[in-house]
């Protein structure tokens, strides 16, 4: 993950250039965009854009098929008066939560720094966050801190928690910035991730696929303290802290998530992810892609970087609807769900599958009935097609069997 | 996916339109079953904000909540939706038939045969929606713990009446729609995506909108546009053409249109209550019409002929659940103890291995299926070879060879299977394949007691049969230990002490799920006395 200056800097005058120009202002690259992009870790596109920092919602928008997301506000608030009600007592109460979770005692009451945070720009930020996480380099310009061994010497000894904190994380060649819930500094000089989250865990159980996100989320805040690190020797804890409502109630209740395999997957599939560089190569010069040109310009900018469509994008993929569209009239077969592929050998398209399965021309004219015209061409075809074509065979014996046996019930 | 299904998949793309999956109806609708539409409050655990329900299409009940976070307002919404669902949930709890069912004697531990009460229907549930599905058991647990003012005058904020007893059927509902097959409280696109194929994935087809307009989209357009047009449609204010079927609602609606009509209520501006009503309504309505449509293109598929079979393993849990009720038993606890969660897993697969097979059984379609899986085959009969059992007394055991284009996964001694007339089965083994497209069976019963195959237990030559190598009627595993002895590996045996009735209250953190489950069950199921405590209540809770 190491750049030299020069092609650091090369790279990000070139995603600049895609984004439209100095003067367009990166998306920051959260961590939820980070946790579903490793979901999806094939997709040029996806990686290009958010690498680039482009306002893919803006982009959809203008390409005529904008992202259904959004936030209501009923949940934005809701989400905010518990994440507050949670540190309203100055760290004390997720303080109690995480013992209670891990078997630790808890501090006296008070005894716990939340130490200010608060900077300007990211930068800043990051650099505050990383003076708190390690006292003893904090007299030294913290980026260039030597890779000393056993960092948390110069601990307090005592609980910490950083609200907001912010880490950055080299991603693809470009840096992104991340923050937290909070940090919670462990006396022996750990650190555990905390995600405060506003759906509840109702008697010990919480919805699988948040609870999923939650962990992603968090395996991501791991890598990037791993990478605050001087020489990467994080003493992240394995088990991130999942705060939520318990039960019906506006009452916390919190459950440690172990986070290790999230954090393996997270981190080979970011290590994968194709470079940027490389990327940003293939695009034609001059291609742009800021949401304010014609939409016909945009359509072939986005069109010159491959996508992976799968239906899966839609709930995570502010393009996915443009993705959609494209795979859709190029007939993939990923359209119709990733699974399908499996059993369908090496044809690509929907076309192409209905064409060997024999119902290609008919069922381009609309008119294809489920009479017994070619079965008997089928048959003759199985035996001799099965070794040269096993996809295919398959394919025609399914279709025959199929219309067999919608032509039984009809009569 | 399947092959087969997949093909489905891609004819529809291509035509344009939704091909079908299913040549019978699999599933049982009720002449008249319960709708209901519910919507939630975004970012709020069983906050409802209104629902539509009632059995006649022409006359839903419109429940609305003006501020979901009032706390009177929502019991005030949970008493309406009693008043709306108990008398149905409750219509057939009286009309009852005597079935034979053999119980063990406690005392004398032999089988004993007795005259059980089954009820004759088990009133159904429709939802739009897996979602929807799941808000119900949720709305089940929010509800069955309160104690109203009769159960405990002491309690702060005392839930209506009626309101803990739908809490113990939504949860009872809730928990039979877990079983495969059963319809009890089922959602419409699951009834429509298991009958008809769509040119989207499995995904997309959970949006009720856009499943429908695959299935029957309007004049003038394909499927994919129609679908396209409810998913993404918005009119000039910005505005979903399509609401989503529930009980999440559109984020635009609620900033848009909702938190303003919710503020004026608040400051008690006048008609603030009925434009509420209003905007939820005009996103209730087009559900109810897309679920009352999903049961019109239902109902014109013949009903499969083992789906009553089926149904009346719902009619025996809603009988069950009256017993339960009637004989003054608690709510269902918050978590199963191990055996009883172990039993219910092993019933939802023996379920679901009946379901596939029944449903293979009804519908050629399906068969189809399972034959190019090579689990099923069928074939014309070449040529019939009596045969006798060696032994004191020789049975029929026919050598049946069949001509088939079928690939079943057979090797010898294989068990195959075939349905006869008037739900008899008869099984045989496999015995030899002659070269390619023949092969040979040995029947092995369904021939009667004598020497002699009764008539018409045999096929003939020129016969065509389709055999099955699953079993018709998949039996379970071994049975389960009683309660009292769970082993120890799974947390042994509960204690019996009051105090492990309680709920994990107070105390921060939550139970591993891994091992601790066990001792952590609560007990009232069979110590009569305590009543499970209900949910903690602070004056601060929103909910």
């Amino acid at each position: 993950m190491t750049h030299t200056e020069g092609s650091t800097a090369a790279l990000r005058r070139r995603l600049a250039e895609l984004r439209g120009g100095p003067e367009v202002l990166p998306r920051p690259l959260d961590a939820r965009a980070l946790a579903a992009l490793a979901a999806n870790p094939g997709c040029r596109r996806r990686a290009l854009l958010d690498g680039a920092g482009v306002d893919k919602a803006a982009l959809a928008q203008a390409l005529g098929a904008p992202a259904p997301f959004g936030q209501s506000q009923f949940a934005f608030a809701r989400g905010n008066s518990f994440e507050a009600k949670v540190k309203a007592d100055g760290g004390a109460e997720l303080i109690r939560l995480l013992c209670a979770s891990t078997g630790e005692t808890p501090p006296e009451p008070g005894a716990v720094t939340v130490p200010d945070l608060s900077a300007d720009g990211p930068a800043g930020r990051t650099a505050r966050t990383r003076a708190a996480l390690f006292p003893s380099a904090a007299s030294q310009d913290p980026p260039a801190a030597p890779p000393v061994e056993g960092t948390d010497e110069g601990g307090t000894g005592g609980w910490s928690l950083l609200y907001h904190p912010m880490l950055a994380l080299d991603v693809a060649g470009s840096t992104a910035y991340l923050e937290p819930d909070a940090i919670a500094v462990h006396p022996d000089g750990s650190w555990t991730v905390v995600e405060i989250k506003s759906f509840p865990i109702l008697d010990g159980s919480a919805d699988a696929a948040k609870v999923g996100a939650a962990a992603r989320q968090a395996a991501v805040y791991a890598l990037a303290l791993e990478e605050a690190a001087p020489g990467g020797q994080a003493p992240v804890r394995e088990r991130a802290l999942l705060v939520c409502p318990r039960d019906f109630t506006n009452l916390p209740t919190a459950h440690g998530v172990d986070i290790r395999k999230q954090r393996a997957t997270t981190r080979r599939q970011l290590a994968r992810l194709t470079r940027l560089e490389e990327i940003a190569a293939e695009v034609p010069e001059g291609t742009v892609f800021d949401p304010s040109r014609p939409a016909g310009q945009l359509s072939s900018a986005v069109e010159s970087v491959p996508a992976a469509y799968a239906p899966e994008c839609l709930s995570s993929c502010e393009l996915a609807f443009h993705c959609r569209e494209r795979a859709r009239a190029a007939g993939a077969v990923e359209s119709l769900g990733r699974s399908i592929r499996g059993e369908l050998g090496g044809f690509t398209t929907i076309g192409a599958v209905l064409e060997a399965a024999g119902l290609g021309p008919d069922s381009e004219s609309g008119t294809r009935s489920d009479g017994p015209s070619q079965q008997s061409v089928d048959r003759a075809e199985d035996e001799d097609g099965e070794r040269a074509d096993p996809a295919g065979s398959a394919l025609r014996r399914a279709a025959r069997l199929r219309s067999e046996a919608l032509g039984e019930a009809m009569c | 996916m399947s092959l087969m299904s997949a093909l489905a998949r891609m004819e529809a793309a291509a035509a344009g339109r939704a091909r079908p999956r299913a040549t019978v109806r699999h599933r049982h609708l009720a002449e008249h079953p319960l709708v209901l539409v519910p919507l939630t409050t975004a970012g709020e655990a069983g906050a409802p904000l209104g629902a539509l329900a009632g059995t006649d299409r022409a006359a839903p009940e419109l429940l609305v909540v003006p501020q979901p976070r009032d706390r009177d307002q929502r019991w005030a919404f949970l008493a309406r939706l009693a008043g709306v669902l108990l008398p149905h949930l409750e219509s057939a709890l009286d009309d009852v038939e005597f079935e034979e069912r053999k119980e063990t004697d406690p005392e004398t531990g032999k089988k004993v045969t007795v005259q059980a009460e089954l009820c004759v229907d088990a009133p159904q549930l429709l939802v739009p929606n897996g979602p929807g599905v799941e808000f119900v058991r949720l709305l089940g647990r929010s509800m069955r713990f309160r104690r109203t003012a009769e159960d405990d005058p002491d309690a702060a904020y005392p839930a209506p009446p009626r309101v803990p007893l739908l809490g113990r059927w939504l949860t009872q509902y809730g928990e039979r729609a877990r079983v495969p097959g059963s319809c009890l409280l089922t959602s419409m696109t699951e009834l429509l995506s298991r009958h008809w194929a769509t040119g989207q994935s499995a995904l997309e087809d959970q949006h009720l909108g856009a499943l429908l307009a695959w299935i029957d989209p309007p004049e003038g357009l394909t499927g994919a546009e129609a679908a396209l047009r409810a998913e993404t449609g918005r009119d000039a204010g910005g505005q979903l053409l399509c609401p989503p079927a529930g009980p999440a609602t559109d984020p635009a609606f609620d900033n848009k249109l909702l938190a303003p009509a919710v503020a004026r209520f608040d400051a008690g501006v006048h008609g603030a209550e009925e434009e509420v009503r209003t905007l939820i309504e005009s996103q209730l309505r087009p559900t109810w019409e897309a679920v009352w449509r999903g049961v019109d293109l239902l109902r014109g598929l013949p009903e499969g002929e083992r789906v009553a079979e089926r149904f009346k393993r719902d009619r025996w849990s809603y009988t069950g659940h009256r017993d339960r009720v009637r004989s003054g038993e608690p709510p269902q606890p918050r978590l199963d103890d191990a055996v009883t969660a172990a039993a219910k897993l092993a019933a939802r697969e023996q379920a679901q291995a009946r379901l596939e097979a029944q449903e293979a059984l009804d519908d050629p379609l399906v068969m189809a299926e399972r034959r190019l899986a090579g689990e099923a085959f069928e074939g014309e009969v070449v040529e019939v070879e009596m045969a006798w059992s060696e032994g004191k007394r020789p049975m029929p055991r026919p050598l049946v060879t069949l001509r088939t284009t079928d690939r079943p996964h057979l090797s010898e001694g294989g068990k195959v299977h075939r349905a006869m007339d008037e739900g008899a089965r008869q099984s045989a083994e496999f015995v030899d394949g002659h070269g390619p497209g023949t092969l040979t069976l040995r029947l092995t019963n369904g021939m009667g007691r004598s020497k002699e195959p009764a008539p018409g237990t045999v096929p003939e030559k020129g016969d065509r049969l389709c055999w099955t190598l699953f079993e018709h009627s998949p039996r379970g595993g071994p049975g389960l230990p009683d309660v009292e002895d769970t082993p120890w590996t799974h947390g042994g045996p509960p204690s019996e002490s009051p105090a492990a009735a309680s709920v994990p209250a107070q105390t921060p953190g939550l139970p591993d799920p891994g091992g601790t489950v066990g001792s952590e069950r609560p007990v009232e199921e069979r110590t009569p006395a305590p009543l499970p405590l209900p949910d903690p209540v602070t004056s601060e809770d929103l909910l």
